[in-house]
């Protein structure tokens, strides 16, 4: 029972989390976001534009990293 | 039930429909392929009581959880289920993007029934109540259940009259997998899954935007029709990102073949 409610939480986990990295950067630009939006000057249509154009960012840049790194090298992850 | 929770926009229900049904359709044939694998090996009764349970379950908890979450601040609702969305979404649309690129191996449907199939025969002893059986069918359906309850909850969290478009996506996306399972009787192996997440990652990530956007405040050019705005925008970022990882394979390909 414990093991089947263990792996349940890691599933749930799981749903949100696989690069810790990843995951800690979307939250990084999210918080800076709040904290920057009473503070910047931004017209209303822009906002949106730079909370997607932050998130865009992020999702191309660690995309590219990954594959600099497994470069080379044989598939590394995987596919669940 | 009032004007304002009927009064669903196209706008809203159409992706809100399309992601519910997408992913629910990649989660059920993850568990069908697993299932039939218990059904064939274990034995039938034994495989659908579980799956039955764990559906039963499912049902209960979406049941509890859409008018609860109604009540919850509408505020702090889309700045948390906006945020869990965003990170679902990404996750599945880098990854979906990685094995694109080529980077990550595809799933193997065939591969994972061979696998399941291999480990449930070495179990041995097949009684007519066969627990192992029961629990592992109830476990594969809880847990990839559990994907789909989430995403129908978050897409429906955001306004009270989408649960049900949502609900109906995944309801069609398992009719659908049991009907092709009960039809073919194998794994649907041919189901294009790392396109459907690619599609799936592109509209939960636009609806995650849209409702943390909304929890912080803004206020969005085009009201819903913003969401597709941001699924064309991640779409583009995301094709764009497959372009040049498959450019960056290629350079680090050539550069190796230069070296050796």
């Amino acid at each position: 029972m414990m093991h089947w409610i263990s792996l349940t939480l890691r599933e749930l986990l799981g749903l949100f989390v696989e690069d810790t990295r990843f995951v800690l950067t979307i939250l990084g630009w999210l918080t800076v976001f709040a904290l920057l939006l009473p503070q910047v000057p931004l017209p209303p249509p822009w906002r949106g534009a730079l909370l997607f154009i932050g998130l865009a960012a992020i999702l191309l840049s660690h995309c590219l990293r990954h594959v600099v790194r497994s470069a080379g090298s044989t598939p590394r992850d995987a596919a669940p | 039930m009032n004007a304002a929770t009927m009064d669903v926009s196209w706008a809203h229900a159409t992706p809100s429909i399309l992601a519910a049904f997408f992913a629910s359709l990649v989660e059920c044939v993850e568990a069908l392929t697993i299932v039939l694998a218990i059904g064939a090996i274990r034995g039938w009764r034994s495989a659908l009581c579980g799956s039955g349970a764990a559906l039963i379950l499912l049902l209960a908890i979406v049941a509890a959880l859409g008018p609860a979450l109604a009540r919850c601040p509408i505020g702090i609702m889309q700045l948390t289920i906006g945020t869990l969305l965003l990170l679902f979404g990404m996750r599945w649309l880098r990854k979906a993007i990685l094995r694109a690129a080529g980077v990550v191996p595809l799933h193997d449907e065939a591969a994972a029934f061979a696998k399941e199939t291999a480990r449930l025969r070495a179990l041995g002893g097949n009684s007519r109540w066969d627990v192992a059986a029961t629990f592992g069918s109830f476990q594969i359906t809880m847990l990839e259940g559990i994907e789909v309850v989430f995403i129908v909850v978050a897409i429906g969290a955001g306004d009270t009259g989408l649960l049900m478009p949502a609900s109906l996506g995944a309801i069609a996306a398992l009719v659908l997998v049991v009907a092709l399972g009960v039809v073919l009787h194998r794994p649907l192996a041919s189901i294009p899954e790392n396109s459907l997440k690619f599609v799936v990652g592109v509209l939960l990530a636009a609806f995650g935007t849209f409702g943390v956007g909304e929890g912080l405040g803004i206020s969005w050019p085009g009201a819903d029709w913003a969401i597709l705005a941001l699924a064309i925008g991640f779409l583009l970022t995301a094709m764009l990102t497959i372009w040049l990882s498959r450019l960056k394979v290629v350079q680090a390909a050539a550069t190796g073949m230069e070296r050796a």
